[in-house]
């Protein structure tokens, strides 16, 4: 078994999307999450709130500049994640595959790596 | 789509797959031969033409080949009429709800007491994890065909027995679950005991047990202890990390790097505890709240063992075994002394009752050895090693013994 984390990739346009019917996702998200608890396989899930409402800590220079929220090129943004354990990537992405997600988002699968292990190793 | 593809379909889809065809055919050993018969098929058609809906499509394959043994036999031929209706009705017409309560029929009916435990492990693993015969094999160190004939001799006494496809009787349930907890907890034990042998597979069984347990919890939530066991597999799985070293051998609880404790999953175990524990703890409750004092404990040494001491009390009232008195007795030695702890082990020795175990002389040995009496431990420890029958565990009783000399 590994875990794997289902990164939400939204657009600007998805995020409206979204928006647009949030009861509708919501009720769509609750329901996808009870049956991945039902299979035994969900370890967290989180959504983030409107990245307008956050920071970025920016190390271009010599020391962090802390900036407002992420504006502007925001065309692919972390929106939430679901944590999951299970035997293979094909379970991790056929679980991905069925994420209500909005149309024009994506989801990126990637494996958890070992407290012992040096991610790419 | 390739065949780890088709695998991943069938994990997440076959109990629910197999259960629904069950209450739909009345018979538990078609269903699951018509389920695997769909696998098999998906396996050769996949690669050529992927379907749009792999799960509906595992299920309708499932369907027909159901119906198609159904056809087979003859005598049914007015069940056969009545089902190939049915079919045409279509078949996403089934209520959610249902499904669960069809995937928790399944767990207690592979959990059955008309089977043996052997029978009742290869069933659940199969039938509600999904897993094939190989693999249960490779974790259970037996050959293949052993797997498939518990399988084959365990559908065959279901049948026999005309066990109804439905969830227990209220008042049978409690009894009843206490089987579905207990099968679990084997194929946990089985798992996460075995330092030797593949290490790849045998964790695995273990998180294939508490994947099981999170889906029961799921299903039941207002069963204690569903959450006790769910508890008490998460935080014993939380030490695996650290539990073995570079080359497997094993490492004492008091070796044990904390660090390398899974953290998360100590949360999750301590989330499902508290879930245990509203009328007090079970059997399952006790053990896992035993786990959880030694997780929040920064080393032995600080660990609270007068509290575990109380809880090896509680369990021994609730669930008296022999087993836990010895753990007792240890718990004893860490809060009190020596002293108290062999009187615990003498009186386990002079009432017989863990006959050839090597547990009882591995405790005997440590204690003697904290009393200084050197000569005695160094017989017992070897005793315990002549009895150990894990290869690992054997080579620390014998490097303990000669550090008596």
């Amino acid at each position: 078994m590994s875990k794997y984390m289902l990164i939400m990739r939204g657009t600007d346009e998805s995020n409206a999307a979204m928006m647009a019917d949030i009861d509708a996702m919501m009720a769509a998200s609750r329901e996808f999450i009870e049956e991945m608890l039902k299979a035994g396989v969900l370890l967290a899930a989180e959504g983030l709130d409107l990245p307008s409402r956050g920071v970025v800590v920016d190390f271009g220079g010599d020391t962090p500049v802390v900036t407002d929220g992420p504006y502007g090129e925001t065309k692919e943004l972390f929106g939430g994640y679901f944590l999951l354990e299970v035997a293979t990537k094909e379970e991790a992405v056929e679980w991905a595959k069925r994420v209500p997600a909005a149309r024009g988002s994506k989801i990126e699968v990637r494996r958890v790596a070992g407290d012992d292990e040096t991610p790419g190793s | 789509m390739d065949a780890a593809a088709v695998e991943a379909v069938w994990r997440i889809e076959s109990a629910r797959i197999v259960s629904a065809l069950t209450r739909f055919t009345g018979d538990f050993g078609l269903a699951e031969d018509a389920a695997q018969e769909a696998v098999a098929e998906a396996l050769v058609s996949w690669p050529l033409d992927s379907p749009a809906n792999p799960a509906g499509w595992l299920r309708a394959a499932a369907r027909r080949r159901a119906i198609d043994a159904i056809r087979r036999r003859a005598a049914l031929q007015d069940r056969y009429a009545q089902l190939a209706t049915d079919a045409v009705a279509g078949e996403d017409d089934l209520d959610p709800d249902r499904i669960d309560d069809d995937v928790l029929a399944l767990m207690f009916i592979s959990c059955h007491p008309v089977l043996s435990p052997e029978a009742r492990v290869a069933l659940t693993l199969r039938v509600v994890g999904g897993l094939s015969s190989e693999a249960i094999a490779r974790a259970f160190f037996v050959p293949v065909p052993t797997v498939q004939a518990r399988i084959t001799r365990g559908k065959k006494t279901i049948a026999a027995a005309g066990v109804p496809f439905e969830l227990p009787a209220a008042g049978e349930r409690r009894e009843r679950l206490g089987g579905v907890l207990s099968v679990l907890y084997v194929i946990f034990t089985e798992g996460s005991t075995a330092t030797s042998g593949d290490r790849l597979i045998r964790p695995d069984v273990a998180y294939e047990a508490i994947r099981l347990a999170r889906t029961l919890a799921a299903l039941l939530p207002a069963e204690p202890e569903v959450h006790g066991l769910l508890a008490l597999c998460e935080l014993t799985a939380a030490r695996f990390p650290a539990r073995t070293g570079p080359d497997g051998e094993p490492v004492l609880l008091e070796d044990q790097d904390r660090r390398r404790w899974d953290h998360a999953a100590i949360h999750r175990g301590l989330a499902a505890l508290a879930k245990a524990a509203p009328h007090g703890l079970g059997p399952y409750g006790l053990q896992a709240a035993i786990a959880a004092t030694h997780a929040s404990a920064p080393s032995v040494a600080e660990t609270d063992w007068d509290r575990i001491v109380l809880l090896y009390e509680a369990l021994g009232r609730v669930a008296p075994s022999p087993v836990a008195e010895l753990n007792r007795a240890v718990a004893v030695a860490m809060a009190t002394g020596p002293e108290p702890a062999l009187a615990i082990v003498d009186e386990l020795v002079a009432t017989d009752r863990l006959p050839g175990s090597h547990l009882v002389p591995t405790v005997r040995g440590e204690l003697l050895t904290r009393l200084g009496r050197f000569g005695e431990a160094r017989g017992e420890l070897e005793l315990a090693a002549r009895l150990c029958a894990n290869e690992r565990e054997r080579s620390v009783l014998l490097r303990k013994a000669a550090a008596l000399d």
